[in-house]
């Protein structure tokens, strides 16, 4: 029965099966699950109180010092007297925002630069590859800071300026996932017998040689969005009182150390963003690492 | 190997060159007079802005400007740093030690963690060792540095009150400046410099100082080095050799360790890079949390007040070292692996 299916279909049946056999696959999912449900009903769970800019916190009063939580706001307020509830959740969406527009944008850079440098090679692969290595060259977290200081501050400089730095990794590994598979036989044969170079690249090199890419766009999400965090964190990247994670954390550092008689009276301020942070960040980690499991020829049929 | 080296030295130049155009078409998005800023050495000369701006010719052409600002650069006029209050050069070499001290004890510990966890991880795989070391590798890789060095901080410094932050005493400080010749600075590395001036207080002081941003450092980075060296570790104990070795009687230890890791280390020269560019990425969040006056708190502090010149400077600074690393690197693997270097 099995042989009736198309062998793609098989395939994609064979490598499901490897990933939710792992363990860290199911809890990289089951995080997940619970993040796009809190993303997509955030509205129900945190009925926005602006309901023009539901991203911005509500607050009642401006009472530096943050407050434990009561029964009005369940985890307590950070300093500003923000509801750690209601930007925890909406935060989920920014950080979902965050990730998914600048990997989806370095994706499309990344993969369409690697796919024509590594096809066409001669002049068109150096002129590509060579910017790639200039762009290399200077840390991730220096030439995002430097865009978006030209730019001006704002989440939405931060994302662009992350996909304008990110599309590099993609590059790199696309072409050389295509160079290897450009001299594999079955290419050959495909050329050899008339097929065009688009039907070739769409039809036999595209959907094999994806997966490294994929990977590593999974493992990158999480990555992202602790520099967007981290953005926020020193004040470039979501103003004041914006339902951002990394913000969150910025509003609770003068209060890590509490009063002398309670060192940790404030940990909530800090935790729980920091807590949903890594959480985020853990999820797509996990999902990466058991996608990398998954689809590693050489440990696959082992 | 010489035609490898000359090779490379060119391939270094060009990317040089082309981390200077590329920092200096960022720099080109600002006005005219948002530029002359960089060239103001003092506070006083911010009201001549327009006439900077006709004397430097800063409305002219990307070239004719992009060549008169690598002249200047060569010739070490990097502009004014207000964060720092000093012109940019002097800063670097004032902010420069910091890190560097920072670094020289983050990079070894992580090195050599990393590859004995990752060989042990790779040795026993799917054991318990393993999978301990894997969960710890991809929650330390799911800290971000900031973040985690603020919780360190929570709980050593706010609730324990041990490791303070910042680089060195205010005591020892001020006593440091105002007896040079009883404290020579020889490095410029507190740790250091303590121990050749036979102040030991000093040296204590500055490495508990250190242990902090060291630790968070070594948790959120090691696991990049893990994770290779584990695979690699894996790939080769199931090579022939060994368990041929192995099935002759020889011994597990010398097997593994001396003959087995010897070769799994040569892919592991490969993200010595990386690892060398997430140190210095996460200086950047680790001496703004702790305190720290490094080149990563400059640059921090430059991006917020909006320090043109400090921001293009450390980008150049950044892109040097890397390539650095690279070449040095590059020429490590080709004497390591005679195929890259014959190919």
């Amino acid at each position: 029965m099995n042989e009736k299916q198309h062998p793609r279909i098989r395939e994609l049946k064979f490598t499901l099966h490897r990933i939710f056999k792992n363990p860290s696959a199911i809890i990289g999912f089951s995080l997940l699950f619970i993040f796009v449900a809190v993303a997509v009903l955030a509205p129900y769970i945190a009925p926005p109180k602006y309901a023009h800019n539901p991203y911005m916190m509500p607050h009642k009063g401006y009472s530096q010092t943050p407050k434990p939580p009561s029964s009005s706001n369940i985890f307590g307020t950070t300093s500003g007297q923000y509801d750690i509830f209601y930007g925890a959740v909406w935060g989920t969406r920014t950080a979902f925002k965050i990730g998914m527009f600048v990997i989806g944008f370095a994706l499309i850079i990344g993969v369409s630069l690697g796919i024509i440098s590594g096809f066409y090679g001669g002049i068109i692969d150096e002129v590509i590859m060579r910017m790639v290595d200039i762009i290399f060259a200077v840390p991730l977290l220096v030439l995002t800071m430097a865009i978006v200081v030209a730019f001006g501050r704002g989440l939405d400089k931060v994302m662009i300026a992350l996909a304008l730095v990110k599309w590099r990794d993609y590059v790199r590994v696309m072409r050389s996932s295509i160079l290897t598979l450009r001299e594999l036989d079955y290419v050959q044969a495909a050329r050899v017998m008339g097929v065009s170079n688009f039907t070739i690249m769409r039809k036999h090199i595209l959907p094999n040689g994806i997966y490294p890419v994929l990977v590593m766009a999974s493992m990158d999400i999480g990555s992202m969005v602790i520099v967007a965090a981290f953005m926020s964190f020193i004040g470039l990247g979501a103003p004041k009182g914006y339902a951002d994670w990394g913000q969150m954390v910025a509003l609770a550092r003068n209060y890590i150390v509490g009063p002398v008689d309670d060192p940790l009276k404030y940990w909530h301020a800090i935790a729980i963003p920091g807590a949903c942070i890594v959480l985020f960040v853990l999820a797509w980690n996990l999902i990466g690492d058991a996608l990398r499991d998954a689809f590693d020829p050489k440990q696959r049929r082992r | 190997m010489t035609t490898y080296i000359i090779r490379r030295f060119l391939f270094l130049a060009f990317v040089l060159f082309g981390v200077s155009v590329l920092i200096f078409s960022i720099l080109m998005t600002f006005s005219p007079e948002r530029r002359a800023m960089a060239y103001v050495k003092s506070p006083q000369q911010v009201k001549d802005l327009p006439i900077i701006v006709k004397q430097l010719g800063l409305d002219d052409p990307f070239h004719v400007q992009y060549v008169r600002w690598i002249r200047q650069v060569a010739s070490g006029n990097w502009g004014y740093s207000f964060v720092a209050a000093m012109p940019v050069w002097d800063a670097f070499w004032y902010y420069f030690p910091i890190t560097l001290e920072l670094n020289l004890y983050t990079i070894p510990i992580i090195i050599i963690f990393g590859i004995w966890l990752g060989t042990v991880s790779g040795i026993h795989r799917d054991t318990w060792i393993d999978h301990s070391t894997r969960i710890f590798a991809i929650v330390g890789w799911s800290l971000p540095t900031f973040l985690f060095a603020l919780i360190i901080l929570m709980f050593f410094y706010g609730y324990f009150n041990v490791f303070p932050p910042g680089i060195i005493d205010d005591g020892f400080n001020v006593w440091i400046r105002e007896n040079p010749d009883e404290f020579k600075r020889y490095t410029y590395l507190y740790t250091i410099d303590g121990l050749l001036n036979g102040r030991l207080d000093i040296t204590r002081d500055a490495i508990s100082r250190l242990v902090m941003p060291v630790f968070t450092q070594v948790v959120v980075i090691v696991a990049i080095l893990l994770r290779v060296m584990r695979s690699s570790m894996i790939e080769e104990i199931s090579k022939d050799y060994i368990i041929t070795a192995l099935a002759k009687g020889a011994d597990y230890h010398t097997m593994y360790f001396k003959h087995a890791r010897k070769n799994a280390l040569i892919p592991v020269v490969t993200v010595a890079g990386w690892l060398a560019a997430y140190s210095m990425e996460g200086s950047i969040a680790v001496e703004y949390i702790f305190n720290r006056q490094g080149i990563g708190w400059w640059l921090a502090n430059a991006a917020i007040s909006l320090d043109l010149p400090v921001l293009m400077g450390i980008c150049l600074f950044f892109g040097l070292v890397y390539v650095i690393i690279n070449l040095v690197l590059d020429i490590l693997y080709a004497y390591i692996d005679p195929r890259i270097r014959l190919n």
